[in-house]
């Protein structure tokens, strides 16, 4: 497969689009944002291309690159995907335009910088998906932290500083202990490559260690209870674009390195250790449930519903070890499908809820739920969308949301009843505070004058918008394609963690 | 042959208008947009009339066929696709037919509403969903028109979200249905893991490898399997068919503008339960435990939801409670496994109940949007349509013969009384007892609004604006009967609620009608028994005057009568006499209460408590800033060794060199 | 005749002489800078000293770059001098505790 370097230019493209962006400079903010959408557009367009060159019956790494990077420490710049990474990357470039065109008139200070930080965060999360080479996934899991923190730093509420410091402590710390992983697996093996990792021979004791290393590193990421709590703060003092990116991309990465570090390649710890991660990922589905239950900041209240669909992803990729040592390997597969999908569906759900409180926020200047009321009259169609999306979040059928969470509760069943039971105990608590934020949002009377002077949503707010319903509804009503993309991979994972590496 | 183009043009003919309505409901306004859903449903409802008559009468064999896969994991596949036999055929009609004539009422009832076109997409939409529901060949899109009712439900009592009593009756649907679903999923998931397979005729097939599969659910207390799939699919039915104790949403959904109450909350949506359970009946009949659970949940609600009706005001409120009794009645009969019972009791329900409410709309137009009854009476005089079709619904309610009602019911009387499951005595004297409950509620109804003196007065100069009194009771011009938008849908559902049940009633109960659609084991099956003793429909009738329901109804029918046209007084009396037990059904046997305080009110101090404590205070608070203040202290005291002055860091150095130097020297090398 | 242990000792002397200054002195940074140079040319007696006993020229050679990097040193600390005073109108050095943590 001798083609163009397209994972090189979804990586790149992005990042030098950047530069172009910085010189228009802060004079000429309409230039920056043309130049962006235009680097954007240009990466999906990549992406899309991409697509139709992709094999979807193999499992193996496509689009491979490989060159020695640093040679001393065997280290390559080696990319490549298959179809979990495809989809995410995909959800990565698609999302990215739609931030740029969300933050069209939302940022106006510095806008430039705003929207090159963007791109560069687009280019190096496409990376951490892409990456082949363990040293070159950590370097861009955590160069992304950079514009990231920028992004909430410099364009954020009034608690950005402390939010900011927060959130990069809070993914430093873990990844510290990624680091130290990665090195002892380097020293074994001699080689920074993933895919032979997978096949090194590990004894259990250094499994386990390696097991909880990654899953500290990942878990924050995700999050799952109980390392989540900068994720509330992260996201509430975030511009919407940052929010937007760091729900629907950024919460992926976690869950991605679980699948590519932690499942892999430690098997037999994460099989000994899987009730745990089902532990805290139903914990994560109920108790942060009930808290989201009691927010006065929509934006909290979305953060702490993603931290309970996120455990959701969890659930379904540590439910497959239970099934795989009950031999139940269809189920297996469809809990690991489901945690992808749910992922996916929750990348555009919940980038969606961001855009929908920025769209709120943009005109009144609060995230307060009780500032709200009425905006069915005020907003008609940001009422549509709302509710629309409002019903996603509760896994509605027909959405994108009910997708995954079905898939995972089937086979959360054929491990447990009692798993499925409480897993399924999202239905009601997922209803409840999505609805009741609705009810108060979108229902009832204007709270104030200023709520009746809300114009209803642009053109351009419409288009970013309907892009998200768009791609939640197709998912819902036929998440095949989708399926079928990740359908080798998956089947390939799931095979992996059958072979014991004792 | 069934086409698959017909099947799919019933289903998106409704969609399609709905979009259209929604969508784009501006531009083609309001004769637009009734236009379009009322041409919609009227499609569905024509080719749901061809694909019966086919079915029964031009003998296509039953269509089963996926239309396209939804997913497909390993062996696990999940697919959109028809099943379309005599059972989903014949509520085929029923849910287009009902919606058609809800449709054509809602143009004279909402004819002053804002949100008229907006009501229009929502009304096509659920006549969307409701149809993905019976057609469905599969769980996963049984479960899709199952939440998509639902959620259309929500979208509808909430309609006028700016009553906030209206928005939080919306949202309190929702969540208890929701809790009905958590079962239903897992019902799904547990017939996918036993069964194999979503799809019905596959896992049917596969049904009787049920038995003597257990699961513990309980540590040591095996479950039968087949009990667990049916009594978490029941579950879902007792949320959507508001069963107890999950029945707290169904009279505060009376909120919703009152075509909604007759189409989705009387007619359809509310009946999808007893469908679904009807559909599982090859699972059902695998386990006495669940249609015992089935039976005595059903005939519970028929007798004690009943009673709140006769201590109801709100017309409205009266009829939705005899819902909740009528939809136990339905229950009753699938446990008794007299499936075709149930669902002919639906059929003839869907019609007669939602010619109540329709008529209690009417009532509600004339009266400038009055709900009390205690405002109304001796409307007969202004409204005789409207009065005469009530008649007719009312007395079909009660069960009298020949009306519809009466052989639906007298029906699952007997099969419940001719059940032997665990609790059929029980439920045989709740269903019995309810007879009288019912008329007693129903003419109490009857007799407040259209008969006696009336309590309302007229007054032109009184109150303003079109739905605006000033106080209750006083209307600014008097009352008249309504457009013939809302009086022919009354006549056409008064047809059926006549005559259907004498038609019907033998080919649905005895002929063997639903075939392979609905499956009974021999030990079951309380139908056949019954056949032998049913001579023709005219028969049933005659011979009904011996028994004991029919003059349960008239002792009801005539109580009422006394109390409420020659002692009105009388009523007060003995509300009052009754004192405590009149109270406790005044107030719904406290459900409400209970769920308010205990689930309401105890999530919300629950995830305070979690948020507060847990999260910002333990997690937070003590690990994650608790970690940077102990940084932050250690740090304080450790910048007291800075002092600023040079000659300190100086003396620092010389001292460490010298320390340095001392150990080169005087320790010894390797 | 003159041993290398008179060179060093001197060498020492001297550095002690500036660590002295530096401790004792209090009031002015002018001689806090003296004692640095001294220190310095304590540095610069012993290069030269070892490179003549030694045979070894590129100790004398380092000793230039010494001298030059002191004088650059002392130029720009009087200049940074000039202007703290011109700050501070002071020059005593236990005033000047910025860095206390």
């Amino acid at each position: 497969m001798t083609h163009w370097p397209f994972l090189s230019l979804l990586i790149w493209v992005p990042i030098a689009g950047a530069v172009p962006v910085l010189l228009a400079g802060d004079r000429r903010p309409q230039l920056a944002r043309w130049l962006a959408l235009l680097a954007a557009l240009l990466t999906l367009a990549v992406n899309l291309a991409m697509l139709s060159g992709f094999d979807y019956h193999s499992a193996t790494m496509q689009f491979v690159e490989s060159k020695p990077w640093i040679p001393m420490l065997h280290v390559h710049y080696a990319l490549g995907v298959d179809g979990i990474a495809m989809a995410l990357i995909l959800l990565t470039t698609i999302t990215t335009v739609l931030v740029i065109i969300g933050a069209w008139q939302a940022i106006n200070s510095r806008v430039h910088q705003y929207m090159a930080a963007m791109l560069v965060l687009s280019g190096f999360m496409t990376g951490v998906f892409a990456a082949t080479d363990a040293l070159l996934f950590y370097v861009f899991f955590e160069a992304q932290l950079i514009p990231m923190f920028l992004i909430i730093g410099v364009w954020g509420g009034p608690r950005r500083v402390y939010a900011a410091l927060k959130f990069f402590l809070y993914t430093f710390l873990g990844s510290i202990f990624m680091l130290l992983g990665l090195i002892y697996l380097y020293l074994k093996s001699g080689t920074f490559d993933m895919a032979a990792w997978q096949a090194l021979p590990l004894g259990m004791n250094a499994q386990t260690w390696l097991f909880f290393a990654f899953l500290l590193a990942f878990a924050v990421k995700i999050p799952m209870v109980p390392v989540h709590t900068w994720l509330p703060d992260a996201h509430v003092e975030a511009p919407t674009g940052g929010s937007v990116v760091l729900a629907a991309v950024m919460l992926k990465i976690g869950a991605y390195g679980l699948i590519r570090f932690a499942l892999p390649v430690t098997p037999d710890a994460a099989q000994h250790y899987a009730w745990l991660v089902v532990a805290l990922s139903l914990i994560a589905v109920i108790y942060i449930g009930y808290v989201a239950l009691v927010q006065e900041d929509m934006k909290k209240l979305v953060a702490y519903s993603s931290i309970a669909h996120m455990g959701f992803v969890t659930l379904g990729l540590f439910i497959v070890f239970m099934l795989i040592r009950a031999h139940d390997g269809d189920a297996a597969q469809l809990g690991l499908q489901g945690a992808m999908v749910q992922m996916i569906s929750h990348g555009f759900v919940s980038g969606a809820l961001f855009t929908s409180i920025g769209v709120m926020y943009d005109r009144l200047h609060t995230r307060l739920i009780k500032d709200y009321g009425g905006l069915a009259r005020v907003m008609p169609w940001f009422a549509v969308f709302m509710v629309f999306f409002a019903m996603a979040n509760t896994g509605l059928p027909g959405t994108s949301g009910f997708v995954g969470e079905f898939m995972v509760i089937l086979a959360s069943f054929a491990a447990s009843p009692w798993l499925a039971l409480l897993a399924a105990f999202t239905l009601v608590i997922g209803a409840g505070y999505t609805l009741w934020l609705v009810k108060r949002v979108v229902w009832g009377t204007p709270a104030s004058s200023k709520v009746e002077a809300m114009p209803d949503i642009n053109a351009r707010e419409a288009l970013v918008l309907a892009a998200f319903a768009a791609f939640t509804l197709l998912i819902g009503i036929w998440p095949e394609p989708l399926v079928k993309l990740l359908d080798p991979a998956v089947n390939q994972l799931v095979q992996t963690l059958g072979h014991s590496k004792l | 042959m069934i086409s698959t183009a017909t099947l799919l043009a019933i289903v998106l003919a409704p969609l399609a208008g709905a979009i259209l309505a929604g969508l784009l409901g501006r531009k083609i306004g309001r004769t637009g947009a009734h236009s379009v859903t009322i041409l919609g449903v009227g499609i569905a409802c024509i080719l749901s009339i061809r694909v019966l008559y086919q079915l029964v009468w031009g003998g296509a064999p039953a269509y089963n066929q996926d239309i396209y896969t939804w997913f497909q994991i390993g062996g696990i596949g999940a697919n959109v696709g028809f099943l379309v036999d005599r059972l989903s055929a014949m509520m085929m009609v029923v849910v287009t037919f009902v919606s058609l004539m809800v449709h054509v009422y809602t143009v004279g009832y909402m004819a002053d509403d804002d949100g008229y076109q907006r009501f229009f997409s929502y009304i096509a939409l659920f006549t969307f969903f409701m149809l993905m529901l019976v057609m469905s060949n599969n769980f996963l899109q049984l479960f899709f028109g199952w939440e998509g009712v639902g959620l259309v439900s929500y979208l509808l009592i909430g309609f006028w979200f700016k009553k906030p009593s209206a928005s939080y009756a919306g949202m309190k649907a929702f969540i208890v249905n929701r809790v009905g679903d958590l079962g239903f999923v897992l019902g799904i998931a547990a017939a996918l893991h036993f069964l194999g397979s979503l799809d019905y005729s596959t896992a049917f097939a596969h049904a009787p490898s049920l038995t003597g599969q257990t699961v513990e659910v309980i540590g040591g207390h095996p479950w039968s399997a087949a009990t667990l799939i049916c009594i978490l699919l029941f579950i879902g039915a007792m949320g959507k068919s508001a069963q107890v104790p999950l029945h707290v949403w169904l009279p505060d959904s009376m909120e919703g503008p009152t075509p909604i109450s007759a189409l989705i909350h009387a007619a359809t949506m509310v009946t999808a339960g007893v469908f679904m359970v009807a559909r599982m009946s090859p699972l059902f009949e695998l386990s006495g435990t669940a249609l015992s659970v089935v039976m005595v949940t059903g005939a519970t609600g028929a007798f004690f939801l009943g009673l709140i009706g006769i201590t109801q005001f709100d017309i409205k409120r009266v009829i939705a409670y005899s819902t909740l009794s009528q939809l136990g009645y339905m229950m009753a009969a699938l446990g008794a496994s007299a499936y075709a019972a149930g669902i002919f009791h639906l059929m003839t329900h869907a019609f007669f109940k939602a010619l109540l409410f329709l008529g209690a709309g009417s009532v509600i137009m004339a009266m400038h949007h009055e709900q009390d009854m205690r405002h109304m009476g001796g409307l007969r005089r202004y409204m005789p349509i409207t009065y005469a079709t009530m008649w007719i619904g009312s007395l079909a309610l009660c069960g009298i013969p020949p009306f519809a009602g009466f052989y639906s019911k007298d029906a699952i009387i007997e099969a419940v009384g001719a059940s032997h499951v665990w609790g059929a005595g029980y439920a045989y004297w709740c269903v019995l007892l309810g007879v009288f409950v019912t008329a007693t509620y129903t003419f109490r109804m009857m007799h407040l609004t259209f008969h006696g003196a009336p309590r309302f007065r007229v007054d032109p100069h009184a109150g303003h604006g079109h739905d605006g009194h000033a106080e209750p009771g006083v209307l600014t011009h008097a009352p008249h009967e309504t457009p013939w938008v809302v009086t022919v849908p009354l006549v056409l559902l008064a047809i059926p609620s006549l005559a259907i049940g004498y038609f019907a009633a033998r080919p649905l109960l005895y002929g063997g009608f639903f075939g392979s659609a609905i499956s009974v084991l021999p030990a079951h099956d309380v139908l056949a028994g019954m056949a032998a003793e049913f001579h023709g429909p005219l028969a049933l009738a005659v011979h009904s005057v011996a028994t004991t329901p029919f003059w349960l109804a008239i002792a009801g029918i005539a109580l009422t009568s006394y109390i409420y046209l020659l002692k009105p007084t009388l009523a007060g009396t003995i509300s009052k006499a009754l004192g405590p037990l009149y109270r406790i059904v005044d107030h719904k046997f406290y459900f409400d209460e209970l769920y308010t305080a205990l689930f309401a009110r105890g999530s919300v101090a629950l995830g305070k408590a979690l948020w507060k404590g847990a999260d910002a205070g333990a997690i937070d608070g003590l690990v994650v800033n608790g970690s940077a203040s102990l940084v932050g202290r250690i740090a304080r005291r450790a910048r007291t060794l800075q002092s600023g002055y040079l000659y300190h860091y100086a003396f620092a150095m010389i001292v460490g060199l010298i320390l340095l130097l001392a150990g080169f020297v005087l320790v010894p090398h390797a | 005749m003159i041993s290398l242990a008179h060179f060093i000792v001197l060498g020492a002397v001297l550095f002690c002489i500036a660590v002295a200054g530096i401790f004792i002195n209090r009031k002015n940074v002018i001689v806090l800078l003296m004692a640095i140079e001294l220190m310095l040319l304590a540095v610069n007696t012993n290069f030269i000293a070892f490179s003549r006993f030694f045979g070894d020229v590129s100790g004398q050679v380092f000793v230039f770059f010494i001298l030059t990097v002191a004088a650059a040193e002392s130029a720009i600390g009087l200049a940074i001098l000039t202007l703290l005073f011109r700050n501070r109108r002071t020059i005593n050095v236990a005033e000047f505790d910025d860095l206390r943590g």
